[in-house]
């Protein structure tokens, strides 16, 4: 085997692994975020009330809080394996860009999170209720914080501003640390993320309280739970929305082509509609060369274009205008793809000399010039920076549907435990809990649009996925993508049982105990 | 060692919690059967760093550079989609 030559096997079966890891990660890592939410007001209550009903219910939400975070521990580091086995000359290119972005979030977010997770669990009677009390929202703040850097390092993927290629090193150098840590598109998925987080943590424990109504157990801690967790659910589905609109902005500046496959917009221009469905395939490429629009498209007048530019008769380019080339609304021009294929290659054709040891001037700034489409030159048809665009036309509706529907069940959740004896009412319970699966879903889908809509691109515009892989073998990759897939169906079936049981179980009543109300 | 020493009461909050762990207990022996598979057989095994297996050291720029210069578009995204020709009234 020619070592040069990379298998579309190895490139698919690495995305493949890589998307298996992530989706597997992300099942714990917003059960984590939002039930830090969750136990942290119950345990407020219990400091503000002294009742303990409220330190039962707070410790109740940390011990599956526990089980979900010590299941999800380590699950993040197998990514990092993949980027230095699989993916490693991306990882190279990276290195200097998300070495501090990853050591930050090592360092003070998880030595933060371990050190106070500890006092949390073991800190009931051995610490100050104040004390214990911020233990417990400093475990959340810790696990916050770590998701910030994790989701810096991606926006810099979609938007790789704050750095400079050095082509001596052959990589990516920061040159401006807060252009990277507070990007726009950094601080948009952060909330976007973690806000979407606290829907789950809220959906876990209506339905946890909603199956305790159905078995008529544990009622008023399910009637008090439900009433915390609709308010904060509601809150956060709402938020999730208004960022997510922020988001599509963010979107039609640095990643058109991902907004134009996500509404699967074939050609553009301005008055667009947004799309609320159409017949689109979900298993085949359309046409988009040939076909007008996507067939049976609904769609809401001028709401792409006001989603997008924020004006109702704002230009949003399709992908055919990607293609071949547009007018900006400042009136400059956006190069064709074919252009930018033809700069990627003067690009790399500049590289190859400068490192063979043409480092003159002209050299270095002809690879600099066009260093913006370097990625492009190792394009050979246009259509290969098209993304597949059923899985994020499907994924987005999927997302924003049943977020929408979360808002609903949330307010009518409220309605019922506030004005109702929502322990009469079992349909709600069943639908409680039929949210549960639909949250997750949904909470992926977001995942699969992010990561979906920016291939075939591991760097936007810069590093394609063929570049970007390790020149291995697919059936070593294929291997290890079937023993992630044995060992997380395992793990996951493993927390699964443990998070039953102690469901099952119920809280734990502590004894009526003598407690000081601070004067 | 003074018993409400601060160093004193940090070591008893984790001996104690430890000693009195429930379902920690079967959660820690998953964390570390899992931390076992994930850097003792999967890292060791299965994720060796490319780089560092196959640059020399000091070497590893001019390693990555003969891989992304060189590397081409597999020929199987090379090849474009056949266009089939339209039938008469068909869309």
């Amino acid at each position: 085997m020619n070592l040069l030559d990379i298998t579309t096997a190895t490139i698919d079966w690495s995305r493949a692994q890589f998307a298996l890891t992530a989706i597997y990660h992300w099942l714990f890592v917003p059960l984590t975020l939002g039930l830090a939410i969750i136990m942290g007001i119950m345990e407020t209550c219990y400091y503000r009330t002294r009742k303990i009903f409220w330190k039962d219910a707070a410790r109740f939400w940390q011990r599956l809080f526990g089980i979900n975070f010590a299941m999800g521990v380590a699950t993040g580091i197998i990514l990092e394996f993949e980027f230095g086995t699989n993916w490693s000359n991306y990882s190279w290119f990276v290195g200097d860009i998300f070495g501090t972005p990853l050591a930050i979030e090592g360092i003070f977010a998880f030595f933060m999170e371990a050190t106070f997770v500890a006092v949390m669990f073991f800190g009931w009677k051995k610490v100050s209720p104040g004390f214990h009390l911020a233990s417990t929202w400093l475990t959340g703040l810790g696990a916050t914080l770590s998701a910030w850097w994790i989701l810096v390092a991606n926006a810099w993927m979609q938007d790789p501003i704050g750095s400079v290629f050095n082509p001596d090193t052959m990589r990516f150098e920061m040159s401006s640390f807060a252009k990277i840590a507070l990007s726009p598109f950094a601080v948009d998925k952060f909330f976007h993320t973690v806000i979407s987080s606290w829907i789950i943590g809220a959906v876990f424990c209506v339905a946890v309280s909603g199956w305790y109504l159905l078995k008529h157990r544990e009622e008023k801690l399910a009637k008090e739970s439900i009433k915390i967790a609709a308010i904060v659910g509601l809150v956060s589905s709402v938020l999730t929305v208004l960022i997510g609109d922020n988001s599509a902005v963010m979107v039609s500046k640095v990643q058109p082509m991902k907004l134009a496959s996500m509404e699967a917009l074939y050609h553009g221009g301005n008055d667009q509609a947004l799309t609320v469905v159409a017949a689109v395939n979900p298993f085949k490429q359309p046409d988009y060369e040939k076909v007008r629009e996507a067939p049976m498209k609904v769609g809401v007048p001028d709401g792409l274009s006001l989603l997008a530019t924020r004006k109702i008769h704002g230009y949003v380019p399709g992908i055919n205008e990607l293609l071949n080339g547009y007018t900006l609304p400042d009136g400059t021009r956006e190069p064709s793809v074919e252009q930018k294929m033809a700069m990627g290659k003067k690009a790399i054709a500049a590289l190859v000399q400068y490192r063979k040891g043409k480092k003159d001037a002209v050299t270095k700034k002809t690879v600099m010039d066009n260093i913006k489409y370097f990625g492009y030159g190792y394009v050979k048809n246009p259509r290969q920076v098209v993304p597949f665009i059923p899985v994020n036309f499907w994924a987005f509706r999927v997302m924003v549907g049943i977020g929408f529907l979360l808002v609903l069940f949330f307010i009518v959740d409220l309605f019922m435990v506030y004005k109702k004896d929502i322990s009469r009412y079992r349909w709600l319970q069943v639908v409680s809990i039929i949210f549960l699966p639909l949250t997750y879903l949904a909470s992926e889908s977001g995942w699969l649009v992010a990561e979906f809509g920016r291939q075939p691109w591991t760097i936007q515009d810069m590093l394609p996925t063929w570049v970007a892989v390790s020149d291995l073998h697919s059936g070593s990759v294929a291997l290890t993508f079937f023993i992630f897939l044995a060992l997380f169906t395992t793990m996951l079936t493993v927390e699964i049982c443990i998070l039953f049981k102690q469901i099952k179980k119920g809280p734990e009543h502590t004894e009526k105990e003598i407690v000081k109300v601070d004067a | 060692m003074k018993r409400n020493n601060f160093l004193y009461r940090t070591f008893r909050l984790y001996y104690d919690g430890f000693r009195d762990m429930t379902v920690g207990k079967t959660l820690w022996a998953v964390i570390l059967i899992k931390l076992f598979i994930i850097f003792a057989i999967l890292k060791v095994f299965f994720f060796p760093d490319f780089i560092s297996h196959h640059a020399r050291k000091g070497q590893e720029s001019q390693f990555v550079s003969e891989q992304v210069l060189n590397r081409t578009t597999p020929s199987a995204q090379m090849t474009p989609r056949p266009v089939k020709p339209r039938l008469p009234g068909s869309r």
